[in-house]
């Protein structure tokens, strides 16, 4: 079983290698699209071999460890010197993500062989795409820090390259660019963790940290300072206070980047991250708490902005910001299996909600302003109905799949030690606002009047299109079943790796009896209220939106302005940074300063030499007279003596 | 020593072709172009029996060759290579041929003279990192100045002749001193018990630890100068970015290429395995201007408008990850040092032929005159790209194994012992995104220019030949960065020896510098 771990991150970068050198003189989109998803396919295929064949064996064997070759090492041998190899671990945590990241994957790169018909750069498209999902492998197969680092380079570089994409266009470039630097600063904090875990324990492979981590006690500030340090490298790869400022620009790029990229796998990496280093946070509880509430905050707040939004991939963004803050909130209090369940089903609705979005964009001839969209489920019935699914899977309604994991999250948040009912509140104020959002989004895209020019004749995307979606929508419907309370099979599943964290947190199995179904129904009711209020406000009172805006006219002007962090961002840190750097260290240090001196010492020379040249008059007699003034005064001094 | 002649073979292989170029009519510009590049990739192919015939497993310095030269002050000609030298002797060997091909037509004037001193330089910088005798090594040192300053003062830009001057001066000044040290130390040999004048580098290690620590102090500060100032350490780097802007593509290539690494060299070669003593004192205060380095390099290069500016005072941040590397004192910093100076020597040199393919199209450098150039020139923004992630330090290319190791080495430093060095080092991180991706941003992205012509030319995409010389840095920008193994087992040997010998001069009993197991033999 072990030999096929590499073979599923190879064919990805077989698939980017073929395409990316000899794509441009490819012809038939027809082929470059059936490589590029066929490789996809193929890890997925061989994903789902290793999974069955895990299932087959007991729970303690399933765990495996291939090494390729040392990758990174100072090679000189001494034992307690670096060195990192590529070695990738299969467990069921990994094998997890590999299902949802090619699975998934697959869907939206065949989706993409019919949204990016006709574009310029189609093979190049397939390449990015197929080096991203390589990266992607190797960030959740890896067995140790420096891989997963690699792994979360490399999707950061690809989210870069297919953000700027139509790097035609001004904000194209600056949204990548941001993406990229944003993300850097997160990764700065990763840095720094890892170079905290090595002089720690001395290797940076999963196994030997972990198991040295299991030996320290509860609160050990070198733990509490490597998880906080990870957890600025999540903070910025997945999007939360105060460095989710990338994500929203990001959708500068094609829909199915936005889908795969910055929706359903990317941006999870931070929160897979933390779940991988359970054992690491369930040993700092201050890092513990700052995650839930980070996490917490985020998706209230992100929520907020995206109830007035107007671009359908904005609205989109700010919820999926929202639903990592979901994903943490669960990190936050010890609810990892809960945390990455909910990874997986916003992996499958929020896919099918961004490929949905690519499905109206694209009838809809580029726009993207739902106030001149409406009256499209008669154009577009399939997306229509899909991207209906969707949204209410996200709001939480039963039996779809977002309820199950979101009320997990919930029911844990209220219940847990780590967890408060202040959290819990939060969670379902947000849940409110999420409901509200997304309906107001349904309503306003698809249904009440049409508010577009007639001649745009919105039509039904291709079967490449819409296939993908129908299989998403199915996914957003049952995906959840794998985790009914109380006989929830991915919590037993992934009970393996979270145990020895489970164990610290003291977190056994909790049974809440009625109350768990009392928050149960609290929270459905509330995302049904959240519904019908959207539907209300934009079919039937429309005007209520609009005289709201007039009465609290600042709080809407802060909400579309995303509370203007951007323009603080770039008044506090952008500018003084640029001002400085060419004011005072460039045009003061280097060139007045330095070079001064420099050019200074060589005027002063230059002044002497032009002082002593004046002695060089070129007249014999003036030489001749110094000459015997000399002898003379050397003769003087000579009999004085 | 029959193996030895190889390696007097590859540093003076391009003194001979020299000799061809000067016996060729200067109309003849096709042959010259062709003797040249030919000589020098002959260079290169023999370099290669180095590169293969060196054994890492037995380390220390292997293809010696001694030969008197002034029998009674013991000078002689003596060169050998170890690991480091060998990784930058092939570095050497492997630029200069590119530089040339990468700037086939961009000389315009007088290109006998040019071709020669390119030649002459490289005989210069491979002469550098093989010889194993102050004396020699100080020949080489200032005889490479020469081609240097004429490269940049005849075939630069408008302001070369300050630029040239700014260089010589700088770089004089230093080397005067070390010369002054070399001397000195080959005098202190003197006075030992039994002793007498010498050079030779093994007979000063041999010595190196009877020297009193405050003659060490100001030795280790001569030669130190001397290097800083090659490196460039800040505030010694003002020379540079005026040396690159003014130099042509090649003199940049090789300036940022190969020369400054003779610097850290130096500080590897000389002052660390000589000085030990000062060089444990000096080592915080080094650190500091190294991450001062780092940091300000990147912060300056950020605001530059000018595309080789940029490119120079981003060589000053990543020579600081060099420094930072070989003062941290472990075996992660040295090792991330040395291949440090091979990737800053690829990439940079990558960024010197990439600016220097467009301008030689249209004669402008400012950035503001370009944009949206991915557009007309996809091939072109492929290779810049590749190039601008490995300068930013990307995983799975050279720069990260470099700058990770280096980070990894001062922070666990137990001789240095304060993490904040590394911590700020990692700023860099930051920045070098910032600089890299902002340039690329302004240059090519965006629209095409309303008129489609940039500096009044029209665009065209890279010629065979370009790509030509951009593939095999490109593939040695990715094999360092997924296959270190094949470079760093090389220096191996070099960096667990000094940083033995760097702790036990700290515990305060030093074993003292071998060279290794040859250093034995040839005593005998």
């Amino acid at each position: 079983m072990n030999s096929y771990a590499p073979l599923i991150v190879i064919f990805p970068l077989l698939g980017f290698l073929i395409l990316g050198i000899f794509g441009s003189r490819m012809k038939s989109e027809k082929l470059i699209g059936i490589l590029g998803s066929g490789t996809v396919g193929l890890s997925f295929l061989l994903a789902l071999l290793v999974f069955f064949q895990m299932l087959s064996v007991e729970p303690d064997q399933r765990k495996q460890i291939v090494t390729v070759f040392t990758w990174l090492s100072t090679f000189t041998g001494s034992p307690s010197s670096f060195s990192v190899n590529i070695a990738y671990q299969i467990d069921q945590l990994s094998i997890l993500m590999t299902l949802i990241v090619t699975g998934v994957g697959f869907l939206i790169h065949v989706y993409s062989i019919g949204y990016m018909h006709d574009d310029r750069g189609f093979w190049r498209f397939f390449a990015y795409m197929n080096l991203f999902i390589f990266a992607m492998l190797n960030l959740v197969l890896a067995d140790n820090f420096l891989l997963l680092f690699l792994g979360w380079e490399g999707v950061g570089l690809c989210s870069y390259l297919l953000i700027g994409f139509w790097y035609e266009k001004k904000f194209t470039g600056d949204a990548a660019k941001k993406a990229f630097v944003v993300n850097r600063i997160g990764d700065f904090g990763f840095i720094i963790g890892m170079l905290l875990i090595f002089s720690t324990f001395g290797s940076l492979n999963f196994s030997t940290v972990f198991s040295g981590a299991s030996l320290l006690t509860m609160g050990n500030t070198t733990i509490l300072w490597i998880t906080l340090l990870l957890f600025v490298g999540a903070i910025g790869k997945s999007a939360q206070i105060p460095l989710y400022v990338w994500l929203p620009d990001a959708m500068a790029g094609p829909t199915p980047v936005s889908a795969l990229i910055h929706a359903a796998t990317m941006v999870t990496a931070g929160v897979y991250m933390v779940a991988r280093c359970s054992i690491l946070y369930a040993l700092s509880p201050v890092a513990m708490e700052v995650v839930a509430v980070i996490g917490v905050v985020t998706a209230v707040f992100a929520a907020t902005i995206g109830l007035v939004q107007n671009d359908i991939k904005k609205v989109l963004a700010y919820s999926t910001i929202s639903q990592l803050g979901y994903m943490f909130l669960a990190m936050g209090i010890g609810a990892f299996s809960a945390g990455i369940f909910h990874l997986m089903t916003h992996a499958f609705f929020k896919a099918l909600l961004f490929l949905g979005a690519g499905a109206v964009i694209h009838a809809m001839h580029d726009e993207q302003d739902i106030q001149k969209m409406g009256g499209l489920k008669e154009y577009l019935p399939i997306t229509y109905k899909t991207f209906l699914i969707g949204a209410i899977a996200i709001a939480g309604i039963p039996p779809f799949a977002g309820f199950f994991s979101k009320d997990e999250i919930l029911w844990k948040t209220f219940s847990s030690e780590q967890g408060s009912w202040i959290f819990w509140l939060l969670g379902v104020f947000g849940a409110a606002m999420t409901a509200f959002y997304m309906f107001r989004l349904v309503t306003l895209t698809f249904e009440g009047k049409r508010r577009f020019d007639h001649h745009l004749h919105p039509h039904e995307a291709p079967k490449t299109m819409t296939v993908p979606l129908m299989i998403l929508a199915g996914l957003s419907i049952v995906g959840g079943f794998v985790g009914i309370p109380h006989w929830s099979g991915i919590e037993h599943w992934l009970d393996p790796v979270f145990s020895p964290a489970q164990y610290k947190l003291m977190s056994g199995e909790y049974s809440g009896g009625i109350m768990e179904y009392l928050l149960m129904a609290v929270s459905v009711g509330i995302a049904a209220a959240g519904i019908y209020a959207a539907r209300w406000v934009y079919l039937q009172r429309i005007e209520i939106a609009a005289s709201l805006q007039q009465r609290y006219p600042r709080v809407y002007r802060l909400l579309l302005n995303k509370y203007y962090v951007d323009e603080v961002y770039d008044a506090v840190i952008v500018e003084p940074a640029v001002k400085s750097s060419e004011e005072i260290l460039w045009k003061v240090v280097d060139v007045t300063l330095i070079d001064g001196m420099v050019n200074g010492s060589a005027r002063v020379i230059g002044a002497i030499a032009q002082t002593l040249r004046k002695i060089q008059t070129g007249v014999a007699q003036f030489y001749a007279v110094v000459f015997i003034g000399g002898i003379l005064f050397v003769i003087t001094w000579l009999l004085l003596k | 020593m029959a193996s030895g002649f190889i390696l007097t073979t590859t540093i003076f292989l391009p003194l001979v072709f020299t000799v061809v170029i000067f016996f060729l009519p200067k109309e003849n510009i096709k042959g010259i172009k062709l003797v040249a590049l030919s000589g020098s990739i002959v260079t290169f192919l023999v370099s290669l029996f180095l590169f293969f015939g060196y054994d890492a497993a037995i380390g220390g310095f292997q293809f010696l060759h001694k030969v008197t030269w002034i029998g009674s002050l013991n000078i002689s000609y003596f060169v050998g290579i170890d690991g480091m030298s060998l990784l930058l002797i092939l570095l050497t060997t492997f630029l200069t041929p590119l530089a040339l091909l990468g700037t086939w037509n961009s000389i315009e004037k007088q290109l006998k003279g040019y071709s020669i001193m390119v030649l002459l330089l490289e005989v210069g910088m491979i002469g550098v990192f093989a010889s194993l005798d102050l004396f020699l090594f100080y020949i080489f040192w200032e005889a490479m100045l020469i081609p240097m300053y004429f490269i940049i003062g005849v075939w630069g830009g408008p302001n070369r002749v300050y630029a040239a001057v700014k260089f010589f001066l700088f770089t004089l000044f230093g080397s005067v001193l070390m010369l002054v040290a070399i001397i000195w130390l080959g005098y202190f040999a003197s006075t030992v018990p039994g002793g007498q004048f010498t050079t030779n580098l093994f007979d000063l290690y041999r010595i190196a630890p009877l020297l009193p620590v405050n003659l060490q102090m100001w030795m280790f500060a001569a030669f130190g100068l001397s290097f800083a100032i090659k490196v460039p350490v800040w505030p010694l780097h003002t020379w540079l970015p005026d040396a690159h802007v003014e130099a042509p593509t090649a003199g940049s290539v090789i300036l940022a290429g190969v020369l400054l690494k003779m610097g850290t060299y130096g500080f590897i070669r000389f002052n660390l395995p000589l000085f030990a003593d000062a060089s444990l004192r000096a080592m915080p205060f080094m650190c500091l201007l190294a991450v001062i380095g780092i940091v300000y390099g990147a912060l300056v290069a950020m605001v530059q408008t000018d595309m080789k500016k940029l490119v120079a005072y981003s060589s000053v941040s990543h020579m600081g990850f060099v420094m930072l590397g070989i003062f941290s004192m472990t075996e992660e910093g040295l090792q991330g040092a040395i291949i440090q100076m091979i990737n800053h020597g690829l990439s940079t040199g990558a960024l010197f032929l990439l600016v220097g393919m467009i301008y030689d199209r249209t004669h402008t450098r400012s950035i503001a005159d370009y944009g949206g150039v991915a557009k007309l020139m996809p091939v072109y923004a492929t290779f810049l790209m590749i190039i601008s992630f490995s300068s930013i330090g990307l995983p799975g290319l050279n720069g990260f194994v470099g700058e990770f190791l280096v980070m990894l080495g001062s922070f666990k430093s137990t001789l240095l012992d304060n993490r904040w060095f590394a911590v700020v080092a990692g700023l860099g991180v930051i920045f070098s995104a910032v600089y890299m991706l902002w340039m690329y941003q302004r240059v090519m992205m965006g629209p095409v220019r309303s008129d489609g012509l940039y500096g009044g030319h029209h665009l065209t995409d890279l010629t065979k030949r370009e790509i030509a010389v951009l593939v095999p840095i490109v593939l040695f920008v990715v094999w360092i960065g997924v296959y270190p193994k094949t470079f760093l087992s090389k220096s191996a040997p070099l960096v667990k020896h000094t940083v033995e010998q760097m702790e036990s001069v700290k515990r305060g009993s030093p074993i003292r510098f071998a060279g290794s197991l040859q250093c034995n033999l040839e005593s005998k």
